[in-house]
């Protein structure tokens, strides 16, 4: 079934991208792999579209660069190239982590960050990593660009902020971890059914010696969209990694969540098991890898 | 339509196409480059994955456009000069081809890892594989081969899994890759759907959606006026029989009072193009008036509930199987322990990675009115031309498909052809039918070729299921550890039609016992109609359904009477001179206890415990044995013919061809012929081609089921081979043709006693199993398996098999839950139903056990359904170990089994999936 677009552009700049966009008023949808939408548009469950925007080949925007403090993902970077890039590796590891669970090999071959975090899922992987981060998303309209915090780009279950009709995710960016900092990531799945995470949840953790001194903390789905926990960062700001830190932390967290049940993935109890089992786990681990012995 | 540039195996491609078409789509049907397969258009089963700039991707939702100006590589491509691939190469070498469908996807996915390690000069390792193949599913081949392939191709020094078997004779015995591998590895190999005739047509189904209801109206009109669109039928264009079904005619072709399931056929479509035949479905107007649905087989047999087929006399009661031997309540008196516990099995689907395809061919037609010419190939040579209805279909059944198709035409058997294309995996959900007689309908209203190919939702949606059932099971042991009766009743759920479901539970039935000598059994088996997807046969055939309860309760037997379960076992296995629970004295050909034994002496190592902590890990063993019979069995008729071709070639010596309508659906049949054959002829099996499953040309084989195509058509081929060496002895340098019918030895009905079967073959798996307490999630990190196969006539595609089977049948413990919610699939894409990838699929030791069947081609009994029985229970006997928890639902759901462990609960009832606890049911009763 092969009609589900007419036209498919592949602008080399967001000035051509942001045109398309304004002259189809509302009918063209920008991709990057496309691995989500198109999957749903074959499926037949979306309505066709009049044209597609591949965001993939706008040109500097293909490619991993650092400005200042700054690591820089263009929105045509798919999950596999950041998996592998060294630097992600090294100053943004739960980033790496969180996109390296992403679908299947091929999917992450073609599938983009900018994608991931525009698709407003829940629990999108990537998106749980680089909010973790304390990453920032730029958004580009013909009126400019203008950087916002991810967290804040979500408003609902696959809604973003981002006005889809007249604006295009152009870039992502997160402040390079120092020695000091350590992120990790971890997602826990079932083998049936749907490939969509059980829980996911990621952290960045500044130390000074055995003490937190900064903290983020993501996780989804535990709400509508990914949650940024701050109430549960907070609550490690100023205390010594340990256990009871890393406890009181998760206790706080799953205050503030209101889990589901989720039909054939997960129940309620599970998903609170889960997070009690694992941001622990996570925590300990972003500690260990800031350097400070466990 | 717009220009695409692109470089497609290294040369320049410019096509005008249109900007929504997908890459799959260009490089099938545009630039014909049919080695590339579509499985679920859902970017799920991965083996549509090209690569683009060396990067895999799968093709199936990758814009074509997305490719402007880029390097493509399909399989097609990766012949060089002629000389394969290494990995090609490998993947023969290794036996990692079975259907096929799969092999195109694996070996670009292989290449693109292979090529990245190459540049970074890094070493493959098997963690490689696994994370890059992780989303490129295989539904035959189990992996290992596919890994070791990878791991040879790579430059290391792999060697074929091959285990030990009895030397070899001249042919049988010697390990060969199956004959129509290279084919498929080079991506030449043909499937129902890689066939363009001139002036095709595309059809679509208008299918109910609904359970059940009554048909008020159908009102096509606006369909048949669409520009574009051909024919439209309903049941009112059918000049012959409206109804189809192997076992009993009870499934409408096209409905027009009531459908029964969603699945059901109201309207049929051919039009110029797919998109077309779609839009024409939704201009279809039906009315219905919705009946109550019936949904369990528990219900189905309420006094209250509705009937699915109001005419039948019997009600839902599809057929009330029984098994009866000794004095069951002296064999209960005499048990000094007694386990009885009720089970739950999930309905389960093939997911064959090819969806269903047929084209049908009017008779007389000729490709030149269309401006095209006759595809030799399709034809099978100027002789055989279209001058009658042909389908072109992967069917496991041709002489079936025939038949009915003719029946519904109103014509003579005579007057159709079934020429069998390659099956791209078939587990026994090809045996019914499903769009070979719709294709042939609008093929003959059109006067043109007509392709009906499903889309993987549709096939989800239409073809039977494995039976979802519920067992009670009461078995009973005295204290020195022997059987003393075993009291059973079963519901099965068949589904909407009858299909092979008396067939296949009379099967879970007569073994539901195990493969153990027992003097009391009492077995009922009660098959319904409901209006769920019809259930019939898959692999294994009932009997994986009941040896999960069996050998649940013999584990639990055991621990009671503080026995070893192995040795438990021991104590009451089969062995010749016992008698089976229907009465079958056992006179030779009795492997198991060999079986147990070389599983047990290579999972007992040094310092070996049943279960053992590694971190937040518990892992365990656990072990399970099982019985499978060869053959239709049951006073069944069951025959083959076989026809062989022999004659001198100058340069190449004696050369043969055995015809034979037999399905090969990658389980290796062609290379089992041919050895028996060749043996019979004394020349090299490289000689004899094997031709399979055209009605026209090759005599009837039978159905390829029952795990009995090695045992009657191998006897069939070997005896006409038999005759053919005769007839050149007689007449040397001659060309001699004969024919052999082969009748398999008699058996008797169930309940009269005797040889209710030829044979039986027999299993022993142990499974390694690692629970995460942390999480419930369960991982199997090592199969040990011995299977008595009779004699192994290609080592190379048994071993295939036996790895297969058991990696479907971990699915069938851990992954696989076709779900339906009162008549209506959960599971309505391939994204809601996972088959194990290459990450669930462990190491596996494999032992043949060759205890001959004197009536088998020599020696060799069935065995392609033996592997998916036993892995189950193993499975979950090994939990029980590890964690004091009794599953009694599959599959297993690690949220429950988590919940279990943590709470110290001894059982888990709720598999992943289910809704409800298991039912409580009575002994015996229907109600």
């Amino acid at each position: 079934m092969s009609t589900a677009w007419n036209r498919y552009y592949a602008p080399d700049t967001v000035t051509a991208a942001l045109d398309i966009l304004q002259r189809y008023d509302g009918r063209a949808r920008v991709i990057g792999g496309g691995t989500d939408l198109l999957v749903e548009t074959r499926r037949g469950l979306r309505r066709p579209i009049e044209a597609i925007v591949d965001a993939t080949r706008i040109s500097g925007l293909d490619s991993i660069t650092e400005e200042g403090d700054y690591i820089i993902i263009g929105c045509g970077v798919t999950h596999t190239t950041i998996v592998s890039d060294p630097r992600i590796v090294r100053y943004g590891q739960c980033l790496s982590e969180s996109c390296g669970v992403i679908g299947g090999p091929q999917v992450r071959n073609t599938g983009t960050l900018a994608g991931n975090v525009a698709h407003a899922l829940p629990a999108g992987d990537g998106t749980i990593g680089l909010m973790a981060l304390g990453g920032d998303v730029e958004v580009t309209g013909r009126d400019g660009a203008r950087w916002m915090p991810a967290k804040d780009t979500f408003k609902g279950p696959g809604r973003s902020v981002i006005d889809r009709h007249h604006e295009i995710l152009t870039r992502l960016r997160f402040k390079r971890q120092s020695d000091n900092e350590g992120s990790a990531f971890h997602r826990v799945m079932r083998p049936q059914g749907l490939c969509l995470p059980i829980i996911s949840m990621a952290t960045r953790l500044r130390m000074n010696g055995n003490t937190i001194v900064a903290a983020g903390i993501s996780m989804g789905p535990v709400g509508p969209v990914p949650w940024f926990a701050e109430p549960a960062a907070e609550a490690l700001v100023g205390q010594p990694a340990s256990t009871e830190t890393f406890n009181e932390a998760t206790r706080i967290a799953l205050e503030h969540v209101s889990l589901r049940t989720s039909k054939y993935r997960a129940t309620e109890e599970y998903r609170e098991s889960m997070i009690r089992t694992w941001l622990p786990n996570i925590l300990a681990n972003a500690v260990q890898r800031a350097g400070v012995p466990t | 339509m717009s220009r695409l540039q692109m470089v497609v195996n290294g040369n320049a491609v410019d096509v005008d196409v249109d900007e929504s078409r997908y890459l799959s789509d260009v490089l099938r049907e545009d630039l014909r480059l049919t080695g590339t397969k579509v499985g679920c258009a859902e970017a799920e089963c991965g083996i549509c994955t090209v690569l683009v700039d060396d990067t895999p991707v799968v093709s199936c939702v990758y814009p074509a456009f997305k490719a402007q100006g880029r390097r493509v590589d399909t399989i097609e491509g990766l012949q060089q000069d002629g000389k394969l691939h290494a990995l090609q190469q490998a993947f023969l070498d290794h036996g990692a081809v079975q259907c096929g469908i799969c092999t195109a996807g694996l070996i670009m996915t292989a290449k693109g890892l292979l090529d990245r390690k190459a540049a970074a000069r890094e070493a493959v390792t098997e963690d490689d594989i696994r994370a890059a193949l992780k989303d490129s599913y295989c539904r035959c081949t189990g992996y290992q081969s596919v890994i070791n392939a990878i791991l040879q191709a790579s430059g290391q020094d792999v060697k074929p899994y091959l285990p030990e078997t009895r030397a070899p004779k001249t042919e049988v015995g010697q390990p060969r890759p199956n004959p129509n591998a290279l084919a498929k590895i080079s991506g030449s190999a043909r499937f129902t759907d890689d066939y363009a005739f001139p002036g095709m047509l595309f059809a679509r189904t208008k299918r109910a959606n609904i359970p059940h209801a009554r048909i008020v109206s159908i009102d096509a009109a606006a369909a048949r006026k669409l520009d574009g669109v051909h024919a439209v039928l309903t049941h009112e264009d059918i000049p012959g029989r409206n109804a189809h079904g192997i076992v009993s005619v009870d499934w409408p072709v096209l409905c027009g009072r009531k459908v029964r399931y969603v699945g059901d056929a109201v309207a049929i479509v051919a039009a110029d193009s797919q998109d077309i035949a779609t839009a024409a479905l939704d201009l279809i107007e039906v009315e219905y008036e919705e009946l109550p649905v019936v949904a369990d087989p528990i219900s189905a047999l309420r006094d209250d509930a509705v009937h699915v087929h109001e005419e039948r006399p019997d009600g839902n009661l599809l057929k009330h199987i029984k098994v009866r031997r000794g004095d069951l309540d002296a064999g209960f008196a005499a048990a000094d322990v007694v386990i009885d516990r009720t089970y739950r099995t999930p309905t389960t689907e093939h997911l064959f990675l090819e969806p269903e395809c047929s084209i049908g061919i009017p008779a007389g037609y000729d490709p030149a009115r269309f401006g095209g010419a006759v595809d030799a190939e399709a034809t099978r040579g100027e002789t055989a031309r279209h001058d009658k209805t042909t389908i072109y279909v992967g069917s496991q059944i041709p002489y079936a498909d025939r038949d009915q198709a003719a029946a519904t035409l109103g014509v003579p058997p005579t007057e159709v052809r079934v020429v069998a294309t390659l099956m791209g995996g078939g587990f026994g959900g090809k045996e019914d039918i499903t769009g070979q007689i719709h294709a042939a309908l609008l093929a003959e209203a059109t006067g043109r070729p007509v392709k009906m190919l499903y889309s993987r939702q549709e096939s989800l949606l239409v073809h039977p299921k494995r039976h979802a059932t519920i067992i009670r099971m009461r078995t009973g042991a005295t204290k020195d550890g022997r059987l003393t009766a075993v009291e059973a009743t079963l519901y099965g759920d068949g589904g909407a039609y009858a299909s092979l479901s008396e067939k296949v539970l009379t099967r879970a039935t007569t073994h539901a016992s195990g493969p153990y000598d027992i003097p009391n059994v009492r077995v009922d088996c009660f098959a319904t109609y409901t209006n769920n997807v019809p259930a019939g046969a898959f692999r294994g055939f009932g009997v994986t359904q009941s040896c999960f309860a069996a050998e649940s309760n013999m584990d639990s037997l055991a621990e009671e009477l503080g026995l070893d379960p192995v040795e438990f076992r021991r104590r009451n296995a089969l062995a010749v001179g016992a008698t089976t629970v229907t009465g079958q004295v056992m006179r030779e050909s009795v492997g198991l206890m060999e079986c147990i034994d070389k599983v047990d002496h290579d999972m007992r190592g040094e310092d070996f415990r049943w279960a053992w902590d590694e971190g937040d890990r518990r892992l365990a063993w656990g072990l399970a044995v099982g019985y499978k019979n060869t053959g239709l069995g049951g006073g069944a008729p069951d025959k083959a013919t076989a026809e062989v071709e022999a004659w001198q070639d100058p340069d190449k010596g004696l050369l043969a061809e055995v015809r034979i309508s037999s399905a090969e659906m990658g389980q290796g049949l062609p290379g089992v012929l041919a050895a028996c054959a060749a043996e019979e002829l004394g020349i090299s099996a490289e000689n004899v081609g094997v031709l399979l499953g055209d009605t026209d040309v090759c005599p009837d084989g039978g159905p390829t089921t029952a795990s009995r195509q090695t045992f009657v058509s191998g006897n069939a081929a070997r005896l006409a081979a038999r005759d053919a060496a005769s007839k050149l002895a007689d007449a040397p340098g001659t060309r001699v043709v004969t024919q052999h019918e082969y009748w398999a030895p008699a058996t008797q009905p169930l309940g009269t006693g005797g040889d209710m079967h030829v044979g039986f073959s027999f299993v022993a798996q142990a499974a390694l199993c690692e629970i995460d307490r942390r999480t419930g999630e369960v991982q199997v990190r090592r199969i040990i398996a011995a299977h008595d196969v009779g004699r192994a006539i290609n080592p190379l595609t048994l071993e295939g098999q036996i790895e297969g089977g058991i990696v479907m049948c971990i699915g069938y413990a851990l992954t696989e839950h076709y779900i339906l919610e009162d008549g209506k699939p959960w599971t309505s894409v391939m994204a809601r139903y996972k088959t194990p990838s290459i990450t669930h699929a462990p190491p596996i030791t494999s032992h043949i056990v060759e205890h001959a069947l004197s009536t088998g081609p020599f020696g060799a009994k069935g065995m392609g359904e033996l592997p998916s029985i036993v892995t189950a229970p193993a499975i979950t006997n090994a939990i029980y170990n590890a964690t004091g928890v009794r599953v009694r639902s599959l599959p297993v759901d690690q949220d429950s089994l988590l919940h279990a462990i943590r709470t110290g609960a001894t059982e888990v009832e709720l598999g992943w999936g289910d809704r409800d606890p298991i039912p409580t049911i009575e002994f015996g009763a229907s109600h």
